[in-house]
């Protein structure tokens, strides 16, 4: 008997420490996971409610050419920042692991400054070095292509140059993560390959990049999550300009939600990026594990 | 040693400084442009080096602005979202870790699948549903969708789990019960995960974008991030008094860094998963 009612008295402790959070969960996460979907099947504006129907919404995607030019420039934006920011987030942290105590505390706060600032302070930043007529850059800009660019104007331009000040941005997390990487492969390994004569191309390829990999693949999951989920910056320096060149999926769920007040549609098209990020997300994590295996 | 050693790696240093240097050199380029007049910002012959120290765009910045507003909100709701998504997130990690109950690994099983939900998705009905609960242009508007961040459970947990069974014995002895060992057990042996955690998640709800910037339309309950993006609207081009707001507006986030640097790295490489 005591046994029990102590039993219920455990259950119930444990149930008011998990309330708070599995209340603001269900309220704030778990509610709206459910409201995107039924949303999508419906014609509701941004704000009251619609008629249900069916697959229109989704029918309408398929026909809808900004979807797939939106679709396209996720990808290549994808293309521009993944793979760059891991190489160089691996070259420096190779070299900042390879200073001594102080000065590798002061290249690590250069290095990683850039990730605490706000994403609007460091478009700001950048749209004023860029800056089309004053901007500091544009002398290297010109030294290349001859002539000054308004890069954020510019097609062809707008991409690069947003992936540019992204990786500006977002390095310095890949760049501890592979510093951690590193500190947490023991060092008897290279004095042992060093014993046996490696050569220091050795070491890095038979030691340190394949005990390395876990946290590549770690920071290449993360960045193309991440990096599919681009809108602040596209936003705040092209606003998916010009002619549609940067605009993205996130750039249209904003569009037709809050400017055309079409949530259901909206919905629909936050459904598709939702998807796709789980299912990219489930898959690249398989695959790069079983290429860690075969190392 | 040998002397080609260390001159390879006194070469070493010096060339991943230069490198840092190069790399924070928007940061410094925005600091010269702040202390210049705007007539020097876009003269001819403005070098590279700080050549005039003009404050007249920070007093602008301060006064001419909602800065102080944006200052507040931000304060406010960074301070409350981070209080309470660690308290929050230490009481469902102690259940979760140190407690039996009917539900438990669903719970444990949600808590690590919402990783993989991107928030940005969510938007629209979250919008809706604060519009029904009457929270847009409101405090708690910009605070609601961001209390749930799940890997702060999922890293107090393995904190909790690590911690050895004997420290509970004396506390059960005397009768004190689960809360009691929560927050005089394994809060107190966990201090530094949780400024670590604490910090991170601070950096995350100041720095954050997108959600205040849906939720909020009305310039004197804007944060920080969103804010600042009126400067330009409001001033034209006028990139020193830009800069002066950017600047102010990145100052609170880089002194907590540069204060709390050992902590902050700790919680990234932590809360990633590549370090326990």
């Amino acid at each position: 008997m005591a046994m029990i009612r102590n039993r219920s008295r455990h259950r119930l402790v444990a149930y008011s420490l998990i309330l708070p959070f599995v209340a603001i969960f269900a309220l704030v996460f778990a509610y709206p996971v459910i409201e995107v979907v039924r949303m999508s099947f419906t014609d509701a504006p941004l704000i009251g409610g619609g008629d249900w129907v069916g697959f229109d919404n989704y029918a309408r995607l398929l026909s809808d050419k900004l979807f797939y030019k939106s679709l396209v420039n996720n990808g290549y934006f994808v293309l521009l920042t993944v793979i760059p920011t891991t190489v160089i987030a691996l070259v420096i942290a190779l070299a900042v692991n390879r200073l001594s105590g102080r000065m590798q505390a002061l290249a690590l706060v250069l290095f990683f400054m850039p990730y605490v600032l706000p994403v609007s302070v460091v478009t700001q930043i950048w749209a004023w070095m860029l800056d089309f007529q004053f901007g500091i850059l544009q002398p290297v800009i010109e030294f290349f292509t001859g002539k000054p660019v308004p890069v954020f104007k510019n097609p062809f331009w707008v991409m690069p140059a947003v992936a540019v000040v992204t990786i500006w941005w977002t390095n310095g997390f890949n760049v501890l993560l592979f510093l951690a990487g590193l500190r947490n492969i023991p060092g008897e390994l290279y004095e042992a390959a060093k014993l046996d004569g490696a050569t220091r191309r050795q070491l890095f390829f038979k030691v340190t990049w394949p005990l390395l990999w876990p946290v590549t693949a770690l920071v290449l999951t993360l960045q193309l999550i991440l990096q599919l989920k681009i809108f602040d910056q596209v936003y705040l320096l092209s606003e998916g300009g010009p002619f549609n060149s940067s605009y993205v999926l996130l750039l249209m769920v904003y569009r037709e939600a809050f400017q055309l007040n079409h949530g259901g549609y909206a919905a629909a098209i936050s459904l598709v990026l939702f998807l796709i990020i789980v299912v990219i997300s489930v898959l690249q994590f398989q695959i790069l594990r079983i290429g860690g295996k075969d190392k | 040693m040998t002397r080609q050693r260390r001159f390879e790696n006194l070469a070493l240093t010096a060339i991943t400084l230069l490198a840092g240097l190069i790399w924070i050199f928007p940061l410094y380029w925005a600091f010269v442009t702040s202390i210049r007049s705007e007539n020097r910002v876009v003269s001819e012959g403005a070098g590279l080096f700080p050549d005039e120290f003009n404050l007249s765009s920070y007093v602008d910045a301060l006064f001419n602005t909602s800065l102080i507003d944006w200052y507040i909100n931000s304060i406010g709701t960074s301070v409350i979202i981070t209080a309470v998504v660690l308290l929050t997130g230490m009481m469902c990690a102690y259940a979760l870790s140190q407690m039996q109950f009917p539900g438990r690994r669903l719970l444990y099983g949600i808590v690590l699948a919402s990783f993989m939900v991107p928030a940005q998705a969510l938007v629209v009905p979250q919008f809706v549903l604060m519009n029904d609960l009457d929270l847009i242009n409101r405090w708690g508007g910009i605070i609601l969708p961001q209390l749930v961040v799940p890997v702060v459970i999922i890293v107090y947990k393995q904190f909790f789990d690590a911690v050895p069974k004997e420290m509970k014995e004396a506390v059960v002895l005397d009768g004190g019960g689960d809360y009691t060992l929560l927050f005089k057990v394994y809060l107190p042996l966990n201090w530094g995960i949780t400024t670590a955690l604490g910090i991170i998640t601070f950096i995350m709800s100041w720095n954050a974008f997108l959600w205040p910037f849906l939720v909020i339309t009305t310039e004197d309950m804007m944060t920080i991030p969103v804010g600042i993006t009126q400067v330009n609207d409001a001033f034209g081009v006028a990139y020193a008094r830009i800069m002066s707001v950017a600047l102010l507006a990145a100052a609170p986030v880089v002194i907590a860094y540069l204060i709390f640097q050992k902590r902050v790295t700790e919680a990234v490489m932590i809360s990633s998963g590549v370090k326990g």
